[in-house]
Order: structure tokens, then C-alpha cells, then sequence
């Protein structure tokens, strides 16, 4: 029965989102406040059906109801409870239902709480959102309906993959798509300013807060994710490059140069038309790496030929929203005319090319990521992309941008001068210079690339610091004047503060990890050493056990370092009872300084030898905590005043002069 | 500046960009592609040692050997073909004999000298690369789908 009010909820909320996504637009274009104010109770109502038809997939999953196909799939009866929750989001069609679930609560916030909207903004801006809602209902109850029962219904099910039983994945799809689904607000609000033919500073603060969370999520999404394949996988790697990766990457680097335009938009009525089409870029690859992930789209080309439905499907969804926001933004995108000029030397022209190496480096990705498909297609071979590829582009585009990001914020709006700020950086710069000579006298033979990445982050880190000094005055003026000062700055200037902070930790992070790596595979019988990275592992042997739905054979390592004993690590091969699919548990110890890594492989012989591999991984941790660091700006930076207080209001003088160019 | 010096400025700086971007990518695909080659291929192409290629298949029963040391030796067969497979490291957890995977490496006197082997995280998964190479071979039919992250073993 559940089931089917899930189902017949699922109906009702596609009806509803078709009702929402005509009428208030027809209201709003004709001038009509009552037909309008329909977008309101409607976003209401569909979230409200969506979150009855979540709830009742969620009640069939935690009860165990095998009559229901996806459950049979997903889910065991012996699973832990936390894991039967999380199997609502751990396949393809409970996951889509999260996405529209997501989607119907952001809109229903709009409603509810875009009280100081202009009416026909809003009524156009939920129009648009209940359009991408459509699409997915109709998506899911013509290909993917996560309600399908079967007969007759089996004793048990098959269980959710072993790997995604873990604490970090069950959070870490929701964020993401919080992050996918907080873009569509950008971009609802685009093709609404699209259509009204009108972009100011006060649009710009209505978009900003919601792309700044979408921005917070996706950022923690991907750093939980990487952190994950870090320690379940057992490769000792945090970033491989992998299609799924790269899905959520892609819509990063674009919503972190959207972040960076919005603000031009914000405070100087320029790069409208630009900040438009990221906003709708940015929005296309979060719809392209939903889809690249759950269908298989990339991994597997041939999806499309066994379920000619679905990719179809996907097919003409994407074409119909990246297609047609872009034929709109070409059509009406002219009319947005810019009024603030300004130098190439400036601020905005800092946050301009900040903007210009994020949407090239996001491309590179997207080609890197797309190739070997467009290669397939007209029969050119099967190839693969890999690491090398990216990390060859990416990184010497990056480095002219880190250069830049310690500059930018020395720079004022408008017009501004290289040498000043340049100037003002000098202590900056003998600080990178040292930390480059100190890290090249470390590791003198090492890659120099590790060398430069760390001096960059060394750069930024000093920068940024710089910048925070400069604008308190720290020892210009007296202490008490300085701290003042500082408590007076706003919320916003401390996000990009901690942000860039925070990004200067992660490369470091990344640098250490990426660079100074150490990796010693061998066969290793109990009592014997090996020296890794300056730390001696011994292996003091494994022993079988059982877990709660899983049989393990746990090998244990004492770690010393100089003789004193350091920690112990304990690395897990277990099999779940279900599937029977072997999983590794690497054993880890982190330290600041990096992390000890320790993994276990097949017995060898039978003297109770394994095949053992042992990591020093440097610094990796930083990586972590800096993105912690810039989700916590961003959330900072969210709480500004003035997102809160003083509600934008649109100037009715700020229509846009006639006859400016934009700069 | 005029208005229109300044927007050539822009408008060079964006060039320059795309245009190094463009430069790196190029040279990146020339050394960075990998491609893919069935048993099938690969015994009738021959491709030098100094070609990084990607082989898939199956990995042949009965085949897999270790002679100690950490090393693995196997084939990887596409039931026409087989080449035997050299690999020093930990294979993937769900490396089984009879299961789909992929090797990354150099053919070198006749064996495949792999430094990466990869395998999917999922029991019901065939890469799509060896679901063709099977198809191709005429052997197996199934429907190539599947997700999640690729498990890979890695070897220096």
C-alpha cells in the first residue's frame, strides 16, 4: 500500500509542478497578481507531495518490503539500520527522487521566504524551477519509477554494495546533489532575469545566498567524497581523476567563477550577460553530472543501448534545458547592458581573469572527460584519459591564478595599479621565496612542480594574511585600533578571508601528497620491516574474524619512528555475507606532518605471509581541512548582514543606460 | 584607454588563455591517451614497448599464478585470444578468475608488463570496453551496464 500512495503522490506532485510551471508564468507576463500568487501555495503543495512520496520510498526500505523491486535491489534485511536509510539514495531511482525532493525544497523556501521578491520575479522564478521538476517527474514515472513491485516478491533482497556501507557515502550523495540542486536556484533566477530583460545589483544579492550555499554543499560534497575513496578504497590516493569526479568537479570550478562574478554584478553593474551564461553553465553540468554518475552515461556508453528509453530520455532533457536557456540567452542576453567600466587593472578585472581560468579549466575537464565518448562515437577507437592528462593541464593553468588570487584583493574597483599592491606584498613574497628554498633543500631531487605548488600555497597563505593585515591596520595604527577594526569587518570579507585560507591549506595539501608520496609494495611475513617515508612498519601478523554482516582477516603493522613506537594500524580484507564482495579496510594514522597508510593483500604462501602496501602520504590531511575551512567561509559569508538586514530593494533608477558597452 | 582599447585588452587575455589551454591540451592527448586493445587486437597489432595501452578481457580460469614476491601472473583472454599478464602489487578486491578486468601497462616480448589493474566495484559489472571486445569475439551477451567508482591495484 505504501508504495502506492509513493506512486500516486509522485502523479499528483507532477500535475501540480505543471500547474506551477504555466500559470504563474502566463500571470507574470500578463500583469495578473492573482495568477501570479499561484506560484506560492503550488511550490508549497509539490513539496509537500514529494516529501510524502520520499517518505513512503524510505517507510518500504526500512521495513524491508520485498515487494518492492528497488528494495529487492537495494537493501537486506540484516543491512544496519542507517545503511537500509541510505539505500534510499544508494541507486538510481531513489536517488532521482532525493534530486527532485531537493529541488521541491528550495522552492518552497522561495516561496515561502522570498517575501521582499518583486512578484513577477518570483512567480517566474518558480515557474522555471517547477519546469527542471517536470522533466525529472516525467523522467522517473515513464523510466525509473522507484515504486515498480514485483511478483512474486522474493525472501530477501541483494544488498547495497558493500563499499557504499559506510558512515561518509550515506551523507555524501545528499550534499552533492544539494550542491547540484542549490544551482538550480542560480539558474532559475537567470532565465527569469533573462526573460524580464533586466539584471542589477539588488538580483545579484538574491541569487548570491543561494549559490553560496549551493557553492558550501557541492564544496563539502566533493572533499567527503575524495576523503572517502581516500580511506575505503585503499590506494592511498585522495583524486583519481574518475568521470564520477570530474562530474561534481566540473560544476565547482563553474559555480566558484559564478560566486566571483555575481559579485562584480553586486557591486559594480558589470559582467551581466557573462554572469547570466555561468549561472545557466553552471546549472548544465550539475544536470550533466547527475546524469553521467547514476546512468552510467560515461563508464558505460552501451547504457544507452540496453535501456534506449532512459538515455534517450536524458538525451532530451539536457538538450531541451542546456539548449534552450542557451537560445534564450542568446536571443535576449544583448538587451543586458553593463554601466560599470573598468581597467584591465582593477578588481574586477582580477576577478574577471579568475573567471576566465576557471571556465577554461573547466573545458579542459569537460573534454577530458567527454573525449573518449566523441572518440567512440564515429567508430575512432576506445582510449581513456587519464591523470596525466589533467594534471598536465590543469595545474599550469592554476598557477597563474594562485599568482593572481594573493594580488586581487589589494586591487581597487574600477582602476588600479600593479605596483602598490605589489609593494604591499613584498613580505609575502620574501616569505615564498624562503619557504621554496627551505622545501628544495628538503627534497632537492623531488619533482620541482611539488616545490612550486607548495611556494604558491605559501604565497597565497602570506597574501591573504597580508591583506587582512593591511585592511586593520595592524601596526600602523595602535593595537586597540587594530582590533577594533577587525571586529568590525564584515561577515562576507571574512569568507573570502578564511576561504582563500583555507584554499591556500588545501594546495599544500596537495602538494605534499601529490608531490612527496611514499609507496612501497612487498610480500611481508610476521616480524618483518620495512622503512617507509622515515617510519618503520612492522608486520606483527593477521587474524580472521567476524563483523556484523562480514567475515574479515585483519593484518596488524606497528608503526616507530627513530625506535619509539609511533602507533598501531590494523588493515581489514573483509567479505560481506550477502554479496560475497571483498572490501579493504586500509589502517590509517593521521598526523599533521601526514598520514600513515597501511594496507593488506592476499596471503602469500601459507607461513602467515601477506602482500602488504605502505604509504607515507604528506600532508595529505591538509586537503581536507581546507575545504572544511572554505565551507565554513562560505557559511561565514552567507550570515553577511546583508543577506539578512536591509533586504535588497530594486532601485527603480537602476534601469540600465542605453548605449553602454560592456566592458 | 578607450572603451574599445580596453575591451581588445580583455579580449587578448581571454585568446591568450584559451589559447595556452589549448596548447596544453594538445600536447597532453599526444602523450596521454591510452588506448584500449582486446587479446584479439593485441596479438594481431603487436604494439611496441614504448606504447602505453590499455587490455581488457576476461581473466582466463585456471590461469592465474604466484610465483612469489608480490607478483601476479595471469591472462587476460577474450575467448578468440590470450596474452599472459605480468603485475607486481595488490590486484583489486573483486579481481576473480572469470571476472571482467582491465590492465594497464606495455607489451614487452610478448607478455603484458601491467602497472595499473582495474576492475569495477560491482559483481554484475563488465567494463564496456570488454563487453565490446567479448561481443566482438562473439562470447558473451550481456548488457554492460553499472556504477560506482573503478577499483584499481597500483604498482610502482
Amino acid at each position: 500500500m505504501t508504495a502506492e500512495i509513493g506512486h500516486f503522490a509522485l502523479v499528483l506532485a507532477l500535475f501540480v509542478a505543471v500547474a506551477q510551471a504555466s500559470l504563474p508564468l502566463i500571470g507574470a507576463h500578463r500583469g495578473d497578481p492573482g495568477w501570479m500568487a499561484l506560484a506560492k501555495p503550488t511550490a508549497i503543495l509539490q513539496f509537500a507531495l514529494v516529501a510524502v512520496a520520499f517518505a513512503c520510498l524510505t517507510h518500504v526500505f526500512v521495513t524491508s518490503d520485498f515487494s518492492v523491486v528497488n528494495v529487492v535491489s537495494n537493501s537486506h534485511t540484516d543491512k544496519p539500520l542507517l545503511y537500509k536509510i541510505s539505500g534510499v539514495w544508494g541507486n538510481h531511482e531513489g536517488s532521482l527522487l532525493l534530486w527532485v525532493l531537493i529541488l521541491a525544497i528550495f522552492g518552497a523556501a522561495v516561496a515561502v521566504f522570498g517575501a521582499n521578491l518583486p512578484p513577477a520575479l518570483k512567480a517566474r522564478v518558480l515557474s522555471i524551477q517547477a519546469m527542471i521538476a517536470v522533466g525529472f517527474y516525467l523522467f522517473m514515472l515513464l523510466t525509473s519509477n522507484p515504486f515498480d513491485r514485483i511478483f512474486p516478491p522474493p525472501l530477501n533482497g541483494r544488498g547495497l554494495n558493500p563499499l557504499l556501507q559506510d558512515p561518509g557515502l550515506a551523507i555524501h550523495p545528499p550534499m552533492l546533489y544539494l550542491g547540484y540542486v542549490g544551482f538550480s536556484m542560480a539558474f532559475s533566477f537567470a532565465i527569469a532575469a533573462l526573460i524580464e530583460g533586466r539584471v542589477d545589483a539588488a538580483w545579484a544579492r538574491w541569487v548570491r545566498p543561494w549559490t553560496l550555499a549551493a557553492w558550501c554543499f557541492l564544496t563539502g560534497g566533493i572533499a567527503l567524497g575524495s576523503w572517502w575513496a581516500y580511506y575505503e578504497l585503499g590506494w592511498g590516493g585522495w583524486w583519481f581523476w574518475d568521470p564520477v569526479e570530474n562530474a561534481s568537479f566540473m560544476p565547482w570550478l563553474a559555480g566558484t567563477a559564478l560566486l566571483h562574478s555575481s559579485t562584480v554584478v553586486e557591486k559594480r553593474d558589470t559582467l551581466k550577460g557573462w554572469t547570466i551564461l555561468l549561472a545557466i553553465i553552471t546549472f548544465s553540468l550539475s544536470l550533466l553530472g547527475t546524469f553521467l554518475v547514476r546512468s552510467g552515461v560515461l563508464t558505460s556508453v552501451h547504457a544507452f543501448a540496453t535501456d534506449p528509453t532512459r538515455g534517450v530520455f536524458i538525451l532530451a532533457l539536457l538538450v531541451i534545458v542546456i539548449g534552450g536557456s542557451l537560445a534564450l540567452f542568446a536571443w535576449r542576453g544583448p538587451k543586458l547592458v553593463s554601466t560599470g567600466l573598468f581597467q584591465p587593472v582593477s578588481r574586477e578585472g582580477g576577478l574577471l581573469f579568475n573567471n576566465l581560468v576557471m571556465a577554461t579549466a573547466c573545458a579542459a575537464v569537460l573534454l577530458g572527460t567527454l573525449y573518449p565518448l566523441l572518440l567512440d562515437a564515429p567508430g575512432g577507437g576506445k582510449v581513456s584519459v587519464g591523470p596525466p592528462f589533467f594534471n598536465t593541464v590543469l595545474i599550469p593553468l592554476m598557477i597563474p591564478m594562485i599568482a593572481a588570487m594573493a594580488v586581487g584583493p589589494f586591487l581597487s574597483w574600477k582602476r588600479s595599479d600593479l605596483m602598490p599592491a605589489l609593494r604591499r606584498l613584498r613580505i609575502a613574497l620574501v616569505l615564498t621565496i624562503v619557504a621554496a628554498i627551505v622545501t628544495y633543500a628538503v627534497h632537492g631531487d623531488e619533482p620541482v612542480l611539488g616545490v612550486v605548488a607548495l611556494a604558491m600555497a605559501v604565497w597565497l597563505g602570506t597574501g591573504v594574511l597580508t591583506e587582512l593585515a593591511e585592511r586593520i591596520r595592524l601596526f600602523r595604527s595602535p593595537l586597540s585600533e587594530s582590533f577594533r577594526r577587525l571586529g568590525r569587518l564584515p561577515r562576507a570579507s571574512w569568507g573570502m578571508t578564511i576561504g582563500h585560507l583555507g584554499l591556500a591549506i588545501t594546495i599544500a595539501g596537495m602538494a605534499g601528497a601529490g608531490a612527496w608520496k611514499v609507496e612501497s609494495i612487498q610480500v611481508m611475513k610476521p616480524g618483518d620491516k620495512v622503512t617507509v617515508g622515515g617510519y618503520e612498519y612492522r608486520f606483527t601478523g593477521a587474524k580472521a574474524g567476524k563483523g556484523p554482516n562480514y567475515k574479515f582477516v585483519g593484518g596488524q603493522f606497528t608503526v616507530s619512528r627513530h625506535g619509539r613506537e609511533i602507533t598501531k594500524l590494523t588493515s581489514e580484507k573483509r567479505v560481506y555475507n550477502v554479496s560475497q564482495q571483498p572490501t579493504t579496510e586500509a589502517g590509517i594514522h593521521t598526523t599533521w606532518r601526514g598520514d600513515l597508510y597501511a594496507v593488506i593483500g592476499d596471503a602469500e604462501g601459507s607461513g602467515g605471509a601477506f602482500v602488504t602496501r605502505l604509504y607515507f602520504n604528506p600532508l595529505v590531511v591538509w586537503i581536507w581541512a581546507g575545504t572544511l575551512i572554505m565551507v565554513f567561509a562560505g557559511a561565514l559569508s552567507l550570515t553577511d548582514r546583508r543577506h539578512r538586514v536591509g533586504a535588497p530593494h530594486r532601485k527603480s533608477s537602476a534601469v540600465s543606460l542605453p548605449g553602454a558597452q560592456e566592458a | 584607454m578607450k572603451r574599445k582599447h580596453r575591451r581588445l585588452t580583455f579580449v587578448g587575455i581571454a585568446l591568450l588563455l584559451l589559447g595556452a589551454a589549448a596548447a596544453l591540451v594538445l600536447a597532453a592527448f599526444e602523450d596521454n591517451i591510452v588506448f584500449f586493445y582486446s587479446p584479439t587486437d593485441l596479438t594481431e597489432k603487436k604494439p611496441g614497448p614504448s606504447q602505453r595501452l590499455r587490455l581488457g578481457g576476461l581473466v582466463e580460469t585456471g590461469s592465474v599464478k604466484k610465483p612469489g614476491g608480490g607478483i601476479i601472473i595471469f591472462k587476460i583472454t577474450d575467448t578468440a585470444q590470450s596474452v599472459e599478464v605480468q603485475y607486481k602489487g595488490i590486484v583489486p578486491d573483486l579481481f576473480r578468475e572469470g571476472q571482467g578486468v582491465v590492465a594497464e601497462g606495455r607489451l614487452m616480448n610478448g607478455v603484458f608488463r601491467a602497472d595499473e589493474v582495474l576492475a569495477k566495484h560491482d559483481e554484475n559489472y563488465m567494463p564496456p570496453e570488454v563487453a565490446e571486445a567479448l561481443k566482438k569475439a562473439g562470447q558473451w551477451k550481456g548488457d554492460g551496464k553499472g556504477n560506482g567508482h573503478t577499483d584499481k591495484g597500483k604498482a610502482k
